[in-house]
C-alpha cells in the first residue's frame, strides 16, 4: 500500500514526537522571528513618548475592566475608517504597549483615535452612565470607577518593570511616579471642575481620572503625525 | 523497547482519574455556559451589567476560559486518559502524575475563574491569566505531557493509533504555545507586563490564539473523534492512509494561519498574506478530518436514525466541516475587510465551539459515562431531546449572528452619494440588537441541552457503581469493559 512508509514510524513514539515537533515549530519561527529585525515594527514614529505615570496606571484600569473586549484600537487602512475614526494604525506607535490592545471585536466603537475627541467631563459623564449621554448605549455604567480612589502604591515598580523591558524612563520618573500621577490627576480633576462637574476630595483622584488621562493619550502623536504629513503632501 | 511481552494478569486501567474528569468537565462546561449566556444578555440589555464584578469585560474571560480550559480541555483530559490506556493496552504510566493532573487543573480554573473576576487578567485572549497561573499551567502541563507519553512509551501495543497522534501533536504545541506567548515580566503577585510589545506582542499572541483553537478545539477533538466515532459505530476507521495525509498537513499548515486574526493591522503585509494563503491550504486538512469520521458511518447510517450518540458525532463533524470553510473565506482580504470586528467572528467561533467540539464532547461523555460507572444510560430518550434542543440553539445562535455581523460590518462601511459616512457608530449597535436578542435566546437552548445531559448523567451515576462488577458479571458486559475494570 502506498502508505507501508509510515508504518515504521507509528511504532516508534519518539520518531514519531520528534517528527511532530518539526512540523508544528517551522511555521512559528518564519513568522514571528524576523518581525524582530524590521525597522518599521521597533521604531517610533515621531512624537512618540512612553505613557506618563497616570497613564500607565488608566492603561492598566482599561486592562482590568476587560474594555479592549469591546472597544478595538486599531484602524484599518479604509476610507470609511480614516474618515470615521482618524488616520489608520501603524506599527510605530504601539512599540509602549503592553499588551498590545488591537482587540478582536468593535461592540463599541475604535479608541485608537480617542484623544482629543471628548472633553474630560464627556468620559466623566459617560462612565457614571453611558446612557446619560447616548440613550442607545449597551456599554455597562462605570460609575464605581469614579468613587473608587486610584491606588498608586505600584506606580513606581510598574514604570521600573516597563524600563526593564525598555521603556526609556528616567530615574526621577520613576521614583517621582506617585507624585507626577498625583499632579496629573489634579490638572484632569480642575478641567472637570471646569466643566461644571463637582467632585468630592475622592472623586478627583479616583480610577476613573487615570483612565481618562489614557484615554485622552490614545492616538496623539499619530495626529500630529498626520498633520505634518498633510502639509509637506501639499508643499509637494 | 520492542520486548512487549503479554501481560501477566489482565490490565487494571485507571478509571478514578477518568470518573473525576467527567465530573469536573460537566461542571465547568455548566459554569462557562451560564456565564456565556449572561454575557449574551448583558449585551441586549445593559442594565443586567453588575459592576464591579459581574460587568461584560470581567465575565466574557471567565466564559471563555471556563469553557476552554474547564470544559473542553476536561472532555480531553477524561477522553485521553479514558483511551490512551485501552489504546496502549496499560495502565497510565504514574497514577500520581494522574492525581496531580486531576487536581492541579481543577485548582488552575476556580484559580482562573476567582481572579479574572477580580480583574486579575493580562487582556490577551485566551491567554488571559497572571503569570503565577501561567506557571501552575505550565507544571501541570508538562505533568500530563509526561503522563501521557509515559504511557505511550510503555506501551503494549506496538502500531500507535491515528488517535494518539492528534494527542501527541497537542501535547507538544501546547506547551510551545503556552510557554512563548505567556513570556511576561512581573510588577506584583497579579500584575505583569508582556515580554512583546506592539505589533509583535500582536503577532505572537494570534499565532498563540489561533492555534489555541488549533490544537485545544481541534486536533485533541479529531482524536476523540479517532478513538469514539469508530467505537459508537461499531466500524473501523473509513481510511488509514486520509488519517496519515490529513494529519501531518493539518498540523503542518496550521500553525502558519496565526496571522489571518490581523489583516489591515499594522503587521507587515507579507505575514498577513501567509495567514490568508495557509488558512485557504486549511481547507483540504480540515475536510479531510471531517470526510474519515462522516465516511466510517458508510453502512452504518441505519443507525444513525436510533442512536442519539451517532447523531452529534454527525452533526458535530458537519459542523467541523462548515467552521474550517467558513474560516479560510474570513481569512481572504476582501471579506475580512467585512467581517473582521464584527459578530460574524464570534458565530464563526461558536459554529466550531458549539457544533464541532461540544456535540464532539456531549457524545464522548455519554459514551464514557456509564463504562465508568457499570451500567447503561439512565435515558437514551433524554440524549435524544438534549441533541436535538441543541442544535435547534446552535441554529439560533450562528445564524443571527450572520445576519448581524454582516449587517454592522456593510453599515460601517455604507457612504451617501457624497461620499460621507451614512451611519453613526450607534445606529450600528441598534441595528443589530434584535440578534443579540435571538443569539441569547439560541444559547439559552444549548444551555438547557446541557442541564438536561447533567440531568441525565446524574441519574445514570446514581444507578451505577464505580467498583467494578464481580469478574463472572464481566462476561456479558460490552467490550469496553473488558479486561479491566
Amino acid at each position: 500500500m502506498a502508505y507501508e512508509w509510515h508504518r515504521p514510524i507509528e511504532g516508534r513514539w519518539i520518531s514519531f514526537t520528534a517528527l511532530t515537533f518539526l512540523a508544528i515549530v517551522v511555521g512559528g519561527l518564519v513568522l514571528l522571528i524576523p518581525p524582530f529585525y524590521m525597522q518599521g515594527t521597533i521604531e517610533p514614529v515621531e512624537g512618540m513618548r512612553p505613557y506618563s505615570a497616570l497613564e500607565v496606571e488608566g492603561r492598566d484600569i482599561y486592562i482590568r475592566e476587560g474594555c479592549n473586549t469591546c472597544h478595538s484600537q486599531m484602524v484599518r487602512p479604509f476610507k470609511t475608517e480614516t474618515d470615521r475614526y482618524g488616520h489608520y494604525s501603524v506599527a510605530g506607535e504601539s512599540i509602549y504597549d503592553r499588551p498590545f490592545l488591537w482587540g478582536s471585536r468593535r461592540t463599541g466603537p475604535d479608541l485608537a483615535r480617542a484623544g482629543g475627541r471628548y472633553p474630560d467631563s464627556w468620559h466623566w459623564l459617560h462612565f457614571v452612565d453611558p446612557r446619560n449621554i447616548e440613550p442607545r448605549s449597551n456599554m455597562p455604567a462605570f460609575e464605581f470607577l469614579t468613587e473608587r480612589p486610584l491606588d498608586t502604591s505600584l506606580t513606581s515598580r510598574r514604570l521600573a518593570t516597563l524600563r526593564r523591558l525598555g521603556h526609556p524612563y528616567s530615574d526621577a520618573e520613576i521614583s517621582g511616579a506617585a507624585q507626577a500621577a498625583a499632579r496629573q490627576a489634579e490638572s484632569v480633576a480642575a478641567s472637570l471642575r471646569a466643566d461644571g462637574i463637582a467632585l468630592d476630595e475622592t472623586q478627583a483622584r479616583s480610577e476613573a481620572i487615570a483612565l481618562i488621562a489614557y484615554l485622552q493619550s490614545l492616538g496623539r502623536a499619530m495626529k500630529q503625525q498626520a498633520a505634518t504629513t498633510a502639509l509637506v503632501g501639499e508643499a509637494r | 523497547m520492542d520486548d512487549r511481552s503479554a501481560p501477566a494478569g489482565p490490565v487494571i486501567y485507571d478509571m478514578g482519574v477518568v470518573r473525576g474528569f467527567a465530573i469536573s468537565t460537566l461542571l465547568w462546561g455548566g459554569v462557562g455556559m451560564l456565564v456565556g449566556l449572561l454575557a449574551a444578555i448583558q449585551l441586549a440589555w445593559p442594565e443586567l451589567n453588575f459592576p464591579p464584578y459581574l460587568h461584560f469585560g470581567r465575565i466574557r474571560p471567565v466564559h471563555t476560559n471556563a469553557v476552554i480550559f474547564g470544559f473542553t480541555l476536561g472532555a480531553v483530559f477524561t477522553g485521553t486518559y479514558y483511551a490512551v490506556q485501552r489504546l496502549c493496552r496499560v495502565r497510565m504510566y504514574s497514577d500520581l502524575l494522574s492525581r496531580i493532573n486531576l487536581w492541579g487543573w481543577n485548582a488552575i480554573i476556580v484559580a482562573a475563574a476567582v481572579t479574572l473576576l477580580l480583574g486579575k487578567t493580562t487582556s490577551k485572549e485566551y491567554a488571559e491569566l497572571e503569570w503565577p497561573i501561567d506557571i501552575a499551567i505550565a507544571v501541570v502541563w508538562v505533568v500530563y505531557g509526561i503522563n501521557f507519553l509515559g504511557t505511550i512509551a510503555i506501551r503494549r501495543e506496538r502500531q500507535m493509533y491515528a488517535a494518539l497522534w492528534f494527542w501527541i501533536a497537542t501535547v507538544l504545541t501546547i506547551a510551545m504555545l503556552h510557554i512563548v506567548n505567556s513570556m511576561a515580566l512581573p510588577v506584583s503577585m497579579w500584575k505583569s507586563y508582556s515580554a512583546y510589545a506592539g505589533v509583535h506582542d500582536a503577532n505572537i499572541q494570534w499565532w498563540y490564539g489561533h492555534n489555541a483553537v488549533g490544537f485545544l478545539l481541534t486536533t485533541p477533538i479529531l482524536g476523540l473523534m479517532y478513538y469514539f466515532l469508530p467505537k459508537q459505530a461499531g466500524r473501523p476507521i473509513f481510511s488509514h492512509r486520509l488519517s496519515i495525509l490529513h494529519f501531518w498537513s493539518l498540523i503542518f499548515i496550521y500553525i502558519w494561519a496565526g496571522p489571518h486574526h490581523l489583516i489591515y493591522s499594522p503587521l507587515p503585509d507579507w505575514a498577513q498574506t501567509f495567514g490568508a494563503a495557509f488558512s485557504v491550504m486549511l481547507i483540504l486538512p480540515s475536510w479531510g478530518g471531517m470526510l474519515n469520521g462522516l465516511l466510517t458511518l458508510r453502512g452504518a447510517w441505519d443507525r444513525v436514525r436510533t442512536d442519539p450518540l451517532l447523531k452529534m458525532f454527525v452533526v458535530g463533524l458537519t459542523f467541523y466541516g462548515m467552521s474550517t470553510f467558513e474560516g479560510p473565506m474570513m481569512a481572504l482580504k476582501t471579506v475580512n475587510s467585512l467581517s473582521h470586528f464584527t459578530n460574524w467572528t464570534i458565530g464563526h467561533v461558536h459554529s466550531g465551539a458549539l457544533g464541532w467540539v461540544g456535540l464532539t464532547s456531549f457524545a464522548v461523555l455519554y459514551y464514557i459515562v456509564p463504562r465508568l460507572w457499570h451500567t447503561s444510560l439512565y435515558s437514551v430518550r433524554l440524549a435524544e431531546v438534549h441533541f436535538w434542543v441543541a442544535t435547534l440553539g446552535l441554529v439560533l445562535y450562528v445564524t443571527p449572528m450572520w445576519v448581524s455581523g454582516v449587517t454592522q460590518g456593510l453599515m460601517w462601511r455604507a457612504v451617501n452619494p457624497d461620499g460621507s459616512l451614512a451611519y453613526t457608530f450607534i445606529e450600528t449597535v441598534s441595528a443589530i440588537r434584535i440578534y443579540d436578542v435571538i443569539r441569547a435566546f439560541g444559547g439559552a437552548l444549548f444551555v438547557g441541552g446541557a442541564f438536561i445531559m447533567f440531568y441525565n448523567v446524574w441519574m445514570t451515576i446514581r444507578q451505577g457503581t464505580a467498583e467494578a462488577p464481580a469478574p463472572d458479571a464481566l462476561a456479558g458486559a460490552a467490550p469496553a469493559v473488558a479486561g479491566g475494570r
